[in-house]
């Protein structure tokens, strides 16, 4: 029965794939990295070289790390999830589908790190902090150069602003959080309308818009000030600013998976995440974001926290659900539906 | 005629893999904790306590006592009942038996083993259902399904199980998140509200106020106007190379290759290089005429251009396979009687080429909805459904009940469109490959219709190339965004540099591990695609069984879903047992395998309605069975379509991005999914170069396809001997 046979080999061939799923070892550590590519190349392989644990490591965006985690809820499969912006990690905690660990280096830490892993009851931690800003490009604003959040609202730059939407971009949603909190609700959405007549398009990515400043699509992004940084270290003719009237901050975090295979594993990285000499490695990868460690070296060209006007940015109310759908319906409504 | 029980080999064959599956193979694929039993098999494991085993276990006993009946009718039901109660045991202990125990606390008190659930099945429990399928379909057709046909009938339940476990599963996982809250209780209020939401549908675009469409709107505009657009280009291309007497066809082939095998993101980047308000045209337009630079790429005009540049391919390969297969004696006898070639090809070769027409336009709809790295890159503020899907899972606000409604509305839209193609096309008859003699000699383009296509074509030639210099320029240079042309290999290193070590030949470079792991998935998935949408498609347009519309609405279901969704519903679906397969290879294939499987299908369908069935009658006159008359009649008539389904689908593989982000793992990386972060970082260069890489690769894989499946031969005439008496012909009108 030829027939048969071959339906069977094909079978059997479907069936022998499932198997060959590799379990996890007890000397491997699997993870979920959100920060640029290169900076989780770096800090797999120092980790690796200095633990001797096999470090497997999976980059995605923070939005898309939260998905999957979410979805791998029946049975984790990360161990430890470093790096992305901190919405995402507290609403993670508030969840549950992270676990609870106080480090011994928390003593180390910034008052904002450990601030954000109060606020989320030890389920996740600052590893950095990002300034908001933006950058512009000096081949095409030479003079009297934009300083403030209001020059924005130059009738000069009609056209030549690029921001991220804040439904598809955390970025944009910590922009209107800041301006919420710094010029307060009705003040920032009058803002924001009348910076919609310079704005030439919401992107969907956070750090397009200094990428389209980079290459002269536009003439300024208002983006996290470690990107337009790292723009201008590759080259670009970027200027970062920090805004005059004083800007919000995002906090990058790291939290260990609740049921992950490897725990023991996840809790030895978070340590060693938190220590100086792992934090000093970012600047190796182009990541110019301010450590948490108190230790650790702030590289130069990254925009120094104390030189800049830090809001007292409240990220338990604003990272919450509830806040956060509410702002970004009016936001909808009232800007969403002017843009073009 | 027909053989029963034992005394028929097939029956007899699935028996003793069933047997082998539930008393020798590990049932699991990991021993679940609690209870161990002696041996892996299902039969010690319910020796051991887990007594919801015992049903796969006692029914291959059973049912060799029921084979010794000697009514054929009671025969029959029995096996058909047992079997029914077989598959629906396994069902019912799988689903109520998770990782943690039992669902219900009823389940619970029934088997007391089960408190500390089981794992994902292994070979075992595979196998078992694998044997009871094939015992089914047997069963089914020794009582008449499918006139009886064996294979047939075989292949009807294979396809009907995989179609529901890895298409029907996840979505259905996934859409009772459209109608329920996070909570778990239903809300169809809030469906209803997300599904009339003004942001879908609201039409300020052409209102004189200004402002933008709904999402909706946005979405059918660009897939209609994309669609028509390559749809006419690629038949354009096609007439230039089926129809005249275009010396440069394989240059165009080639050319016309390129979009295909092309990574997502690089089309539009190379699009903003050259059209960019601070673009290369851009400029030149400036300094010669005086356009003030804008920024008119971003939106509807450049999705459009970036997608009527990757989709013309695949519509013309399309068309050019219904081209090749009309009967030229149809176009013969139109000149014999006296009709010039305007009117033959108006009334003749355009209605022939309808299925053709309409395969290709279909597609290219559908692939315009599902379409995300273009919107992504090119979209501005021009939003798509697919986009909004993919930021409704992963944007600044997690929704997935939004994502599914929004996935709902667009495999609406892609059911419509199939839907009105199938009425378009009605039951006319486009038969015209028969048995019969069909030598014969196709009649050339009308001479208008010539120079419209050589136009048509030659713009597409002259922007593909200039899109292609970009990529291929940009892997080189130092930094192709801002024009930087100094060369550099730094990029190549960067991405696939190699050294010579103590061990043989070392691969450093990042993008070494990704590469490997697609090249193995993609040629896993090509001929899996190709063999279960070729016999789909067979299934579908020569057998006739119950349920045979439903199937076929079926099998278009895992395209018209948007891959963000697809990824989601997988992991959420395959990470918990029974099949427990994330973090694996074999869901990267099962994903593409599915998922490209309608257009091998669609392809195949095409291909086989031109098809006289007095062929395959003839075949199984003489005595062949289902199998040996596709294996030695159909699949050499259908040698295009399965060029196409193997192109399609190991390309797709290789390219695609969106149902892939949730899928891969440190082990298993994708190439798309590390060429999106560095799009992401801005990192251009790699990402072009990565690209280019992948594009040779692909072009090499596209030549041994072409060698191992080979040419249709059609009994046509030699051009050469035909032609005096054409060109008369022609000079007579």
């Amino acid at each position: 029965m030829n027939i048969t046979k071959k339906a069977v080999g094909f079978a059997a061939a479907l069936c022998v794939l499932p198997t060959m799923n590799a379990q996890a070892e007890s000397g491997e550590l699997v993870l979920y990295c959100s920060v640029d590519e290169n900076w989780c190349r770096v800090m797999a392989e120092a980790f690796q070289r200095e633990t001797g644990i096999n470090v497997l490591m999976t980059r995605r965006s923070s939005g898309e790390t939260y998905a999957q985690i979410r979805a791998e809820l029946g049975q984790p499969r990360g161990d430890i999830w470093w790096g992305g912006t901190g919405d995402p990690h507290l609403q993670a905690a508030q969840e549950g589908l992270t676990t609870a660990y106080q480090s011994p280096m928390l003593t180390e830490l910034q008052d904002w790190a450990v601030s954000q892993a109060e606020a989320s009851d030890y389920h996740t931690v600052g590893i950095y902090a990002g300034g908001l800003g933006f950058g512009y490009n000096t081949d095409l604003i030479s003079d009297d150069a934009p300083a403030c959040w209001s020059d924005l609202l130059d009738s000069r730059y009609e056209d030549d602003i690029q921001v991220a939407n804040p439904n598809s971009s955390g970025t944009a949603y910590t922009l209107l959080a800041t301006l919420v909190q710094l010029f307060g609700e009705d003040e920032a959405f009058d803002y924001l309308r009348e910076l919609n007549n310079n704005v030439s398009q919401y992107t969907q990515s956070g750090s397009a818009p200094i990428r389209a400043a980079g290459t002269g699509e536009t003439a300024i992004g208002i983006v996290f000030m470690h990107d337009a940084v790292a723009q201008a270290v590759q080259g670009s003719p970027i200027k970062t600013v920090a805004p005059c009237e004083g800007t919000g901050y995002e906090i990058g975090s790291m939290s260990i998976i609740e049921g992950g295979p490897n725990s023991e594993n996840a809790r030895i990285w978070y340590d060693w995440a938190l220590s100086a000499d792992a934090q000093a490695l970012a600047v190796q990868a182009n990541s110019f974001q301010v450590p948490s460690n108190v230790n650790a070296e702030t590289p130069p060209q990254a925009p120094r926290l104390a030189d800049i006007a830090l809001i007292d940015y409240d990220f338990a109310l604003y990272g919450s659900s509830e806040e956060r759908t509410r702002l970004l319906e009016r936001w909808d409504q009232e800007i969403g539906s002017l843009a073009r | 005629m027909k053989a029963h029980g034992l005394g028929h080999k097939a029956s007899a064959s699935w028996l003793l893999l069933l047997s082998v599956a539930v008393f020798l193979l590990p049932w699991y694929k990991v021993p679940p904790d609690g209870i161990s039993a002696l041996w892996e098999s299902a039969f010690f494991h319910a020796m051991a306590g887990r007594l919801w085993l015992l049903p796969v276990i006692v029914l291959p006993i059973v049912l060799l006592v029921v084979w010794q009946q000697r009514s054929a009718l009671k025969r029959q039901i029995m096996t058909l009942l047992l079997l029914a109660f077989g598959l629906l045991s396994l069902l019912l202990q799988v689903s109520l038996i998770g990782l943690n125990g039992p669902l219900f606390t009823s389940v619970a008190g029934l088997f007391p083993g089960a408190s500390t659930g089981q794992t994902g099945l292994g070979w075992g429990g595979f196998l078992t259902a694998i044997a009871l399928l094939g015992l089914l379909a047997n069963e089914l057709a020794d009582s008449g399904f499918c006139k009886g046909d064996r294979f047939a009938a075989a292949a009807v339940v294979f396809v009907v199980a995989l179609l529901g476990l890895f298409v029907f599963f996840p979505i259905i996982k996934l859409a009772t998140t459209a109608f329920t809250n996070p909570e778990g209780g239903l809300a169809l209020q809030a469906f209803g509200a997300r599904l009339i939401a003004p942001e879908l549908w609201r039409l300020n675009c052409i209102s004189s106020e200004g402002g933008s469409c709904g999402v909706v709107i946005n979405s059918v505009v660009l897939g209609i106007m994309s669609a028509t657009l390559s749809t006419l280009l690629g038949l354009a291309l096609a007439m230039l190379v089926a129809r005249t007497g275009f010396r440069f066809t394989k240059t165009l082939r080639a050319i016309s290759i390129l979009p295909i095998i092309t990574p997502p993101f690089v089309v539009g980047v190379a699009l903003i290089v050259l059209f960019g308000r601070s673009g290369l045209v851009t400029g030149w337009g400036a300094e010669l005429f005086g356009v003030t630079p804008s920024r008119w790429l971003y939106g509807l005009p450049g999705i459009l251009m970036a997608q009527t540049l990757a989709f013309t391919p695949v519509t013309f390969l399309v068309l050019l396979g219904t081209l090749e297969a009309i009967n030229p004696s149809l176009e013969e006898a139109s000149h014999t009687l006296g009709a010039g070639p305007l009117r033959t090809f108006q009334s003749i070769t355009l209605p022939l080429l309808r299925p053709g027409l309409a395969a290709a336009f279909l597609l290219a709809f559908i692939e315009s909805l599902a379409d995300f790295g273009n919107p992504l890159v090119l979209g501005g503020g021009y939003e798509v459904l697919s986009t909004k899907i993919f930021f409704a899972v992963v944007g600044a606000r997690y929704d997935l009940g939004n994502a599914a409604t929004l996935s709902i509305i667009l495999l609406a839209l892609t059911l419509g469109a199939f839907w009105i193609q199938a009425r378009w096309l009605g039951k006319k008859s486009y038969v015209t490959v028969t048995g019969k003699s069909d030598a014969g000699l196709a009649a050339p383009l009308p001479k208008p219709l010539q120079a419209v296509s050589y136009s048509i074509v030659g713009l597409f030639v002259l922007f593909t190339l200039a899109v292609y210099a970009i990529v291929l320029l940009g892997g080189f240079v130092n930094d192709i965004g801002r024009w930087d042309l100094t060369p550099t290999l730094r990029h190549l290193g960067t991405a696939f540099s190699v050294e010579m070590g103590g061990n043989g030949i070392e691969f450093y470079g990042s993008a070494w591990s990704s590469l490997k792991t697609t090249l193995l998935v993609s040629a896993l998935a090509a001929p899996l695609t190709t063999a279960i949408g070729i016999i789909t498609a067979w299934l579908i347009a020569r057998q006739n069984f119950a349920g045979k519309r439903q199937f076929e609405f079926g099998t278009m279901l895992s395209f018209a879903i948007p891959g963000t969704v697809v990824g989601v519903s997988y992991v959420a679906a395959f990470n918990v047992p029974p099949v427990d397969i994330t973090g694996t290879m074999v869901i990267l294939v099962i994903c593409f395998m599915f998922r490209n499987m309608p257009v091998g299908m669609r392809a195949g369908i095409a291909a086989l309605s031109q098809i006289d069935r007095s062929m395959e009658e003839a075949s199984q006159t003489l005595g062949a069975g289902g199998f040996t008359t596709l294996r030695r009649i159909v699949l050499p008539l259908v040698k295009p379509a399965m060029f196409t389904a193997m192109v399609y689908s190991f390309v797709t593989a290789m390219t695609a991005v969106s149902a892939v982000i949730f899928l891969v793992s440190a082990r298993h990386n994708m190439a798309t999914a590390y060429i999106m972060g560095r799009v992401e970082n801005g990192e251009y260069a790699l990402a072009i170069t990565y690209s280019a890489v992948l594009m040779l690769v692909m072009i090499a894989a596209i030549v041994i396809f072409s060698a191992l499946i080979g040419k249709r031969r059609l009994g046509r005439r030699v051009p050469d001997n035909a032609k005096p008496q054409l060109s008369e012909a022609v000079s007579v009108n």
